[in-house]
């Protein structure tokens, strides 16, 4: 009986996604009283680092065609390795990856699942978990009946931490089915945080007027070193990417921090962020919505609030 | 090229949420329903125009009781040739998959589009399981495709980016923003839904591996402080020294 992870390593690095998942491991694992395994897919530096956050062991399937997403390839290799290890609970992160073999892995390795679970299981009285429904209106709390079990964990939910030291590493082969799919090319930008993972979030809206009017928002996000995010109205007309847009029909998200300038606040937005731990609301109308879901809220034209935000947090990170 | 379309059902995106007194169920009671907008607007979307370049037929298919008609004759107004529904009342994602699969596994589909996720329980894992248990590659948040007849060319969301790939052959999708635009039925379309032949077909029974124990609410916030425009100092502190998040 074990818990199995599987640690993301995007071109070849853990994040901060790869800790969590390994802690929220161990912590079960401590509950049930069982190890935490890791399994790491394709390239990746220092698999025994993963040890730190709690996993006894790293199964390290290093095969090449790993380091090159296909559903089927992740799935086969996660189950055989869960098999092997004799896992009743996988984890996998709430992410890109983790999203699209989750339901599969359910059917493959004949488990329950539950997706976007941001609580540790409560173990008393059968396992449950908990996960945010109807866009983070409600929370539902779900039981999973099977012998085993496969859950994705939620960004932001439970904090990593440091609890042990280097894991040994076993290096293994699993064997794939024939690909069907051919990868031909991958477009992303590098260096900034992924929104879902993201701690500190800067997001603007249609109020900043224009997209050239952006710079203001990236000064503000590269002060904190925040990532920065949109409202549909603004991905739509195509001021920013379409990744960046947060809310109901978008990316959501739960960071420690958002701050949203210009944004009004409408139901779809909110619900994709008001999982976020501390809302800043800036917005010159004082009538805007999303003052009622804020924390600290401050009314004004965000064209002077924002520089002068950016200046105070400059003064603040060099005292401290 | 024949497409099969799966659309479900959710509560309509301004719907207050409320549950019974016990608080185990969801309370439907004042609630319109829509059809999921990632299925209409995305997934159903660029299957008619698929069909539309490459002609053939695009099959709707719900799992839900007769109350859902409404939802597949708009699916069938929208542009669907014909829809299926599965008559039972599915109570996990696991339930709708193998209903899915198991009307897909012998009529020949060349696509199955999902979208990315329904909006009220967002597990988008509906799509992967049906390709799982059909054994076919899958493709989730596919926000382009494109089909020359022998291979298709996806781009699928990434954290951060999109990542492009190509298939031949049988394949499922979930369909997210982009891939197309929403269509509105017209008067015409929806006079011809009405003679559209839509199938009812039993369910099959699969084992309940997760129930839902209880719903509850989120925490209330506790109310927003104002902070003066000229005094983002006072804000920076109290993000610093209050919230504990800089």
């Amino acid at each position: 009986m074990s818990v199995l992870v599987l640690a993301e390593s995007p071109k070849g690095r853990f994040k901060k996604a790869a800790q969590e998942v390994v802690h929220y491991g161990y912590q079960v694992a401590q509950m049930t009283g069982s190890e935490c395994i890791a399994v790491v897919l394709g390239s990746a530096d220092n698999p025994e680092s993963l040890g730190i956050y709690g996993a006894t062991k790293v199964m390290h399937v290093s095969d090449s065609s790993l380091d090159v997403f296909d559903t089927q390839h992740y799935i086969a290799a996660v189950k055989q390795i869960a098999e092997q290890v004799g896992a009743t609970v996988i984890v996998v992160n709430h992410s890109a990856t983790g999203k699209s073999i989750l339901g599969g892995l359910a059917v493959k390795l004949n488990a329950g699942s539950v997706s976007g679970v941001n609580t540790l299981p409560v173990i008393t009285d059968g396992f449950r978990v908990k996960k945010n429904v109807f866009a983070g209106k409600a929370i539902a709390e779900i039981q999973v009946n099977s012998d085993i079990k496969v859950l994705s964990l939620m960004g932001n939910s439970v904090p990593p931490v440091e609890v042990g030291s280097a894991a040994p590493v076993e290096v293994q082969t699993v064997t794939l089915p024939k690909s069907k799919t051919v990868v031909t090319g991958q477009n992303t930008v590098d260096g900034i945080v992924p929104l879902p993972e993201a701690e500190l979030v800067v997001s603007a809206g249609r109020g900043m007027k224009g997209p050239e009017n952006w710079g203001i928002i990236e000064d503000l996000a590269n002060v904190l070193g925040a990532t920065t995010a949109c409202s549909r109205p603004v991905a739509d007309t195509g001021w920013r990417p379409h990744h960046e847009h947060v809310g109901q029909t978008g990316v959501a998200i739960r960071p420690n921090l958002y701050i949203a300038a210009g944004i009004s606040g409408a139901i779809q937005h909110l619900a994709g962020v008001n999982s976020s731990k501390t809302i800043v609301v800036i917005n010159k109308d004082p009538e805007a919505p999303f003052f009622k879901a804020a924390d600290y809220g401050v009314c004004a034209d965000l064209f002077d609030v924002v520089p002068a935000l950016t200046e105070s947090l400059k003064r603040f990170k060099e005292s401290n | 090229m024949k497409v099969l379309v799966c659309i479900t059902k959710t509560p309509e995106t301004t719907s207050k949420i409320a549950f019974t007194a016990d608080n185990t169920a969801f309370s439907t009671e004042g609630i319109s329903y829509i059809m999921n907008p990632y299925d209409e607007w995305y997934a159903l979307v660029r299957a008619l125009e698929l069909k539309e370049q490459h002609s053939g037929t695009v099959t709707a298919i719900n799992v839900g009781p007769a109350e859902n008609d409404v939802i597949i004759r708009k699916a069938l107004a929208i542009g669907a040739d014909d829809a299926v529904r599965i008559d039972t009342d599915p109570k996990s994602s696991k339930e709708v998959a193998v209903n899915i699969a198991a009307y897909a596994k012998d009529k020949g589909f060349d696509m199955i589009f999902c979208g990315k996720e329904s909006i009220d329980y967002s597990g988008a894992e509906v799509a992967g399981m049906v390709a799982a248990i059909l054994d076919l590659p899958y493709f989730s948040f596919v926000s382009k495709l494109d089909h020359d007849g022998q291979t298709a060319t996806v781009e699928r969301d990434i954290e951060g980016g999109v990542e492009v790939a190509t298939v031949s052959g049988g394949f499922v999708i979930s369909a997210s923003k982009g891939l197309a635009e929403q269509r509105i039925p017209n008067m015409r379309g929806i006079m011809m839904a009405k003679r559209k032949p839509l199938e009812v077909i039993a369910g099959q029974d699969v084992q309940e591996d997760v129930s839902t124990i209880s719903y509850s609410l989120p925490n209330e916030k506790q109310g927003v402080k104002m902070i003066d425009a000229e005094n983002m100092d006072e804000l920076v502190r109290l993000l610093h020294e209050e919230a504990k998040v800089i």
